[in-house]
């Protein structure tokens, strides 16, 4: 019986060993991007793990606006991407770790994030809105805001701009890792109001008319998204730009902003 | 670039804020754990079917599901369908406490199970009453054995409140999360937070080596 067990652990043990070697095999680490022209170069890519349109699950695949585009990137570009969705706050910091060659994930373009990484041209006109729950008829306008809780997430434009918001009036900030965690306390009235990008926050009430959220007063501001890159990796930068330029000019880029939200974007 | 000690003192004040909602947390959680733990572990141990099938089957419970999945449960799920508001530093306690409290309840039934039989029938023979006996005899001796196992408890409920920055409270895990989603100097501040933890946990388990030695029979 003994004999037995011990025969099963070991085998167990080699098995998920070899699992293990094998997996780690077929996802290379961050690569220093020096492919020789005939071999395809694969470089990880960072997402979020949940900000539909730009990308979510569907039946077990990544799919979204930002995943299109840069498998449509790496294919005129002539490079591989492999995916890694994760929590948005952690994005920047595994690109400055060398996790992650570069990242799409409706990275707003700031002053705070090209200090760490490079940022590629505008590919989206975004700007964020001032989200409340259905109920609510008290927020209209930043002002509003005085004495209220707003739920944030981690690291994104709409966190840094309730930041600021809080310094002006007496608002209580309360941060969560994802998107769906940060509706859901405002849907549960814990928090009063939360600041998203409006692609975002348009998508989730244009899909989930039962989402007890609505979107109050004009846009915060007027985000542009870039996709983000290592600073050891100027190649890429520019192979990313011309991407973004080549698929804006061939109309690929509008089929993949149609498919998502029905309409072109301006 | 800033230097590293620079950072570092910039993110203090944020940093020791944290650590005091998650000592604050953990002191409250951990008293009525402790309530908790030893309510159910009498009733685990008691010769009524009905009580120990409720006790048993609220450790089982606590045991077979992951914390953060508890702490989803009682913040975003619960409210949602009873139509209650929980804040959010009320449900990490409750979390907590329902966690630590099954992991004690276990380690009281260990110690009271652990003092010889012939205690319990010479303190009966004596003529003092059931609760008597528990109080005055099998608890206080059970008590001292189970000192280690409570210190450990604790300092895992310590690490466990570093989930809570999943459902939006800012303890000490949050707080360096958000120092480092402005800054992006991860190794300073996961540094920092490390050794604040440490201290925090040192210190606790220098305490008890104390405390046991206070409360050992010579």
């Amino acid at each position: 019986m003994k004999k037995i067990g011990s025969l099963l652990i070991t085998g167990l043990l080699a098995l998920t060993l070899s699992a293990c070697g094998s997996s780690s095999e077929n996802a290379p680490a961050a690569s220093d991007g020096t492919g020789s022209s005939n071999e395809v170069v694969t470089y990880t890519i960072g997402t979020d793990a949940t900000f539909p349109p730009f990308e979510y699950e569907q039946d077990g695949k990544y799919v979204g606006i930002d995943i299109d585009l840069i498998h449509a990137i790496g294919e005129l570009e002539g490079f591989k991407v492999d995916l890694k969705p994760m929590n948005f706050k952690g994005i920047i910091p595994a690109i400055t770790a060398k996790q992650l060659d570069a990242a799409i994930a409706g990275i707003s373009i700031t002053d705070e994030r090209k200090q760490v990484v490079n940022l590629s041209d505008t590919y989206f006109e975004a700007g964020l809105s001032l989200v409340v729950h259905s109920d609510n008829d008290s927020i209209t306008k930043p002002e509003d805001l005085k004495g209220k809780v707003i739920a944030i997430k981690k690291g994104t434009a709409g966190s840094k701009k309730a930041e600021e918001l809080a310094k002006e009036y007496d608002i209580t900030l309360n941060y969560f890792d994802s998107s769906p965690a940060m509706f859901q306390e405002v849907v549960n009235k814990n928090a009063d109001a939360t600041i998203e990008d409006f692609p975002v926050i348009s998508y989730k009430l244009a899909v989930d008319p039962n989402a007890n959220l609505k979107i109050v007063g004009e846009r915060l501001t007027g985000d542009q998204y870039g996709i983000a890159v290592s600073k050891d990796n100027e190649e890429l930068l520019q192979k990313i730009n011309d991407g973004i330029k080549k698929l804006k000019e061939s109309g690929k880029y509008d089929e993949i902003i149609k498919k998502y939200i029905g309409t072109s974007a301006k | 670039m800033m230097s590293s000690w620079q950072v570092i003192v910039d993110a203090m004040p944020l940093l020791l804020q944290g650590l005091w909602i998650t000592v604050k947390i953990v002191v409250i959680s951990l008293l009525i754990a402790f309530v908790i733990g030893l309510i159910t572990g009498l009733m685990n141990t008691s010769s009524n079917k009905i009580l120990k099938f409720i006790a048993t089957l609220y450790i089982d419970i606590i045991r077979g599901t992951p914390l953060l999945v508890q702490m989803f449960f009682i913040y975003f799920a619960l409210p949602a369908f009873l139509d209650i508001r929980i804040p959010a530093e009320t449900a990490g306690i409750i979390a907590i406490s329902a966690n630590a409290g099954a992991y004690i309840a276990e380690i009281f039934r260990a110690g009271i199970s652990s003092i010889d039989n012939g205690q319990r029938e010479a303190a009966r023979s004596l003529g003092l009453s059931q609760v008597q006996t528990m109080r005055l005899v099998i608890l206080p001796q059970a008590f001292r054995r189970m000192i280690p196992a409570f210190v450990n408890q604790c300092t895992i409920s310590i690490k466990d409140t570093s989930l809570l920055s999943v459902i939006g409270i800012r303890e000490l895990t949050q707080s360096g999360e958000i120092i480092i989603s402005t800054n992006y100097r991860a190794f300073e501040i996961w540094g920092t937070v490390g050794v604040l933890y440490f201290i925090i946990i040192y210190g606790i388990s220098r305490l008890s080596r104390v405390l046991e030695r206070r409360l050992s029979l010579k």
